[in-house]
């Protein structure tokens, strides 16, 4: 059975296209990741699924059972917002217990509810309090709490960590992870941060402009994005896309790369039957700056590449370079990372390096599959 | 949508229309009654239309029915409000601008204090203060003048005034003055170059809100003014309950409409502004 | 040292620290401008207020006089039955009136929220009694009231032959009317200031109130209007207030009559100072009209200053 399935969706606001036809089966137990651009329509497909807008066109089912005509509260559903949404005038208790109260839970049983749910996201002590009376850190966890109490067959949550500081978005991005490994419910999770969607999600999908781009896996969708965009929207410094011509020699394909300190054609590892392009024509090859080192003993064919600006991360040091009047980011150790106007020997590992059409975006590569 | 749904959207659209014909319904029997001659009156209902589009009643109302002993309508009283709102409606609004200016964006000690001081002129009850107003304006030879009229109502105009610069000011970042006066400009120049450019809002919400009080003001018109410099609501209640010979309702109704045609129109062209005034003196009021 | 001055002196003065006259003016500048303010308002405000409660303590009839009186004014006053029935009078006023506009701005308002169509208008023809003159709302009323010509003749004419409606003539109803006509006057600003409240509860708690699976009467009745607290103190405030000032409406509408049947405390202060020519007595009601607003919008200003600390 499906925890949750959208089918064929569409979303209008008078004539506005807002979603074009939107195809989402979510396993159940499956923790789903809308992300995307602000404005894309994430937020409208959430509220769709949670019966907070009407569907203007398409299908979306809850754990087998079509729900398009059901109001929110028939969904069986809980849902996190990005500004919490707590109630103001009611205590944290009353916020957790609202809802159950609404549904004619027993109120000994709501108590119980309460603070079982309370206990384990470690709020027991702001039961009595005020939302205003809280941390940013502290409603998100009655959010939380208000959601969970619920027990629903599936978790809505709307950019829920957008609002908190960095370091408590890392700490309660491990407490969703483990909410989610601990009901083992399905998840429907909005947001605007591909870290987040990487590091949640069991899938993602990535949307564009009302039409999902790509659905897969996280380490899919990293390593063999469906376009420029997702290539471009997924990963922290984003993927190098960098200009050129496509050129045939002998049996292979090559792109002639100016460093600013060198010019130097490079072999591509496509085969030239896979790719979707004719030599001559304008290509984007994409390059993660991962893959973009410092040339060692090992490396066969160095290249050498002048230095604009360098920025150390810590751990390693990004090297900011033009190649094909492009900028272009590259990734060193940082005992081998050179001062700006320098030049640098780098290796590139062009294994990983993907084909793009520069009008469209499309993948010109074969290796769509991953 | 849902049966149930749609019966509650009837419900509400329902219950919302029958209070607009309630809120619109005096204004309607008003303007009717004025458009109607006596006769007419007295046959039909007072929401039955007129007959035709008959002026004769505005026309006397404007300038020949009796308010008391003289008969000149309600034109002379016009013109008085008119020449007692402009001046005191602007010079009003600009005290209140460079005060809310310097007590937003120059705080100093004591600036709260000011601010408060200022407030509660707002919110006390004209009555406390009419008769050393009274006075006072004899004193400087002004009682029963519109000059006199114009002080009182700059005066206690200012409080308002204030209060709603400063409020809008208060929203602005202090870091305004301090880039400008790193730059080397000072108090007057700020306000001149930085704030005025972007007050035209506020300042339309001023005129309008202190333009509607102003005209439509009667306890202070009808105190401190003379037979020569009443303003136009004291015209139309002198007007309305002159009771010499046979009551022309319809021209009661048609001076009551001249009286209310400047605020109305100013309503429907700034109707906005008008609503941004009310809840800024909701406020703090 | 001056042997040392580096050869751009001279541009570098433009920009040196702020001269003492300056830093004298920005300090100064501000208290300058104010003060002409400050002194208009110690006059005309301060002062007169003074001058008004001096005033009560003297013989003044006519004209002031500066002869002690002691109480004499203030005893005159609260042995005056007149007085006594414009305070209940106004009692008779305001409740009803505060009731009635608080209630029906905020149903207005409530459906209005409803996303309907023509908010705009609705608003706009709601709101317009605000903008006119009380003496023309008064006569307005005054015409709708007249049994002759207004709503008895016009029911009357629909059938409805025996139809009585004669409240203005009428000693025990007279101030119903005025009621009415201020009602009508204040509810579309009341129902602005709500809807303007209920536009700032966050949409996103309404939803999660319709995903836990409340309806719209209980979301209105347990999350949105429980957060209103500070705004209903608002318009309690203004409506007191707009209550104990009110004069012009019962001038043009009743004159204070049947009898005195209509009479507030603000129309005995004009009357008694401006039309009997007692100003001393005039002087203590308006004293006694103040210590009333003072009295009533103190604690209120206070509960409404809690109530906002207690919603934010
Ligand atoms: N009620 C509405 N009426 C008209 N347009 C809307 C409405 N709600 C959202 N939109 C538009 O739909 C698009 C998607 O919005 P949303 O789903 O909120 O984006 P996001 O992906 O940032 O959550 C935006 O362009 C927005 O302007
Ligand atoms: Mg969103």
């Amino acid at each position: 059975m499906t925890g949750l399935s959208i089918r064929n969706v569409h979303k209008s606001y008078g004539n506005v296209p807002v979603l074009k036809g939107i195809n989402i089966d979510v396993a159940e137990g499956e923790f789903l990741i809308l992300v995307g651009s602000s404005g894309c329509g994430k937020s409208t497909l959430l509220n769709m699924i949670a019966g907070l807008e009407t569907i203007t066109q398409g299908e979306i089912a809850i754990g087998g059972r079509v729900v398009n005509d059901l109001p929110p509260k028939s969904r069986d559903i809980a849902m996190v917002f990005q500004s919490y949404a707590l109630y103001p005038s009611m205590t944290v208790r009353e916020n957790i217990s609202f809802g159950l109260e609404i549904r004619k839970v027993a109120p000994e049983e709501r108590k119980r509810i309460v603070e079982a749910v309370a206990e384990s996201l470690q709020i027991s002590h702001l039961l009595d309090r005020k939302p205003r009376q809280l941390s940013g850190g502290q409603r998100q966890r009655v959010a939380m709490g208000r959601a969970l109490a619920r027990d629903p067959t599936l978790f809505l949550f709307d950019e829920p960590l957008s609002n908190l500081d960095a370091q408590l978005r890392i700490e309660m991005r491990s407490e969703i992870k483990m909410m989610h490994k601990r009901t083992g419910k399905t998840v429907c999770y909005v947001t605007h941060d591909q870290v987040e969607a990487m590091t949640l999600g069991d899938r993602i999908a990535v949307m564009k402009d009302g039409v999902v781009q790509q659905l897969g896996r996280p380490q899919e969708i990293y390593d063999a994005p469906a376009n420029m965009y997702v290539a471009g929207f997924i990963g922290a410094p984003p993927m190098n896309f960098i200009p050129g011509t496509l050129e045939g020699e002998g049996s292979g394909l090559v792109m002639s790369i100016d460093t600013g300190a060198e010019r130097r054609r490079l072999a591509l590892p496509f085969r030239p039957a896979d790719v979707k392009a004719r030599p001559g024509q304008k290509v984007v090859l994409g390059l993660r700056p991962e893959r973009i080192t410092a040339a060692g003993a090992s490396t066969s064919d160095p290249l050498k590449v002048r230095v604009d600006m360098t920025e150390p991360t810590g751990p390693d040091t990004l090297i900011y370079a033009t190649l094909n009047g492009k900028r272009t980011l590259c990734r060193v150790q940082p005992f081998a990372a050179p001062k700006a106007g320098e030049a640098i020997a780098l290796d590139f590992d062009l294994s990983r390096a993907l084909l793009f059409d520069p009008e469209s975006g499309a993948r010109l590569d074969g290796g769509l599959a991953g | 949508m849902r049966p149930d749904k749609l019966v509650a959207r009837i419900a509400i659209y329902a219950v919302l229309g029958f209070f607009a014909l309630i809120f619109l319904a005096p204004l309607y029997v008003v303007l009717v009654t004025s458009l109607k001659t006596l006769p007419e009156l007295r046959v039909g209902t007072m929401l039955a239309l007129p007959q035709g589009l008959n002026f004769d009643a505005w026309g006397k109302a404007w300038s020949s029915a009796c308010t008391g002993a003289a008969c000149n309508g309600l034109q002379p009283f016009f013109m008085n409000s008119v020449y007692i709102v402009i001046p005191s409606v602007i010079i009003s609004s600009m005290i209140g601008s460079i005060n809310g200016y310097a007590l937003a964006q120059w705080r100093f000690p004591g600036s709260e204090i000011i601010f408060t001081g200022l407030l509660f002129g707002f919110f006390i009850p004209f009555q406390a203060i009419l008769l050393p107003a009274a006075q006072f304006l004899g004193m400087l030879k002004l009682a029963n003048t519109i000059p006199g009229l114009i002080i009182i109502q700059t005066v206690y105009g200012i409080a308002f005034c204030t209060m709603l610069f400063r409020n809008y000011y208060v929203a602005m970042p202090l870091e305004l003055v301090k880039a400008a006066r790193v730059d080397g400009a000072g108090f007057f120049r700020i306000f001149w170059r930085i704030f005025l450019p972007i007050s035209l809002p506020i300042f339309t919400v001023c005129v309008i809100w202190q333009f509607t009080h102003i005209w439509n003001d009667f306890l202070f018109g009808v105190v401190f003014s003379g037979p020569e410099s009443r303003p136009i609501t004291v015209g139309l209640n002198n007007l309305v309950n002159t009771s010499e010979g046979v009551k022309e309702y319809n021209v009661d109704t048609a001076a009551a409409l001249i009286t209310a045609l400047p605020t109305l129109i100013v309503y429907i062209i700034g109707g906005r502004y008008f609503i941004r005034g009310l809840t800024a003196g909701a406020v703090k009021g | 040292m001056a042997d040392t001055i580096p050869a751009d002196a001279g541009l570098r003065k433009g920009l040196a620290r702020p001269s003492r006259a300056s830093v004298w003016a920005d300090k100064w500048i501000p208290l300058v401008v104010l003060s002409p303010s400050v002194v208009i308002s110690l006059i005309f405000v301060y002062g007169f207020l003074a001058a008004t409660a001096v005033l009560s303590f003297t013989n003044s009839t006519l004209m002031p006089r500066y002869v002690g009186a002691g109480f004499q004014r203030y005893i005159d006053l609260f042995s005056n039955s007149v007085w006594w029935t414009s305070v209940a009078n106004l009692f008779w006023f305001s409740v009803p009136f505060i009731v009635l506009s608080l209630g029906l701005g905020l149903l207005l308002a409530i459906l209005m929220d409803q996303r309907i169509r023509a908010e705009g208008a609705l608003r706009a023809i709601y709101l317009y009694p605000l903008a006119l003159s009380q003496i023309v709302a008064g006569t307005a009323w005054q015409w709708l009231f007249n049994p002759e010509y207004g709503i008895q003749n016009t029911v009357r004419a629909l059938g409805f032959t025996s139809f009585e409606f004669n409240w203005l003539n009428d000693s025990r109803m007279a101030m119903a009317c005025v009621v009415i006509a201020a009602v009508w006057q204040c509810t579309g600003f009341v129902a602005a200031l709500f809807l303007a409240g209920l536009r700032g509860v966050d949409e996103e708690v309404i939803k999660a109130g319709m995903v836990d699976g409340a309806s719209m009467p209980v979301i209105y009745r347990r999350i949105v209007l429980p957060a209103m607290w500070p705004v209903f103190f608002s318009v309690l405030l203004l409506l007191t207030h707009q209550a104990i000032k009110t004069f012009d409406l019962v001038v043009a509408m009743t004159a204070g009559g049947p009898g005195t049947s209509t009479w507030l405390p603000s129309y005995f202060m004009y009357n008694f100072s401006f039309e009997r020519g007692r100003m001393g007595v005039g002087a203590a009601s308006a004293v006694m009209i103040l210590v009333m607003v003072v009295a009533i919008l103190i604690p209120m200003m206070y509960l409404e200053k809690r109530a906002q600390k207690n919603a934010s």
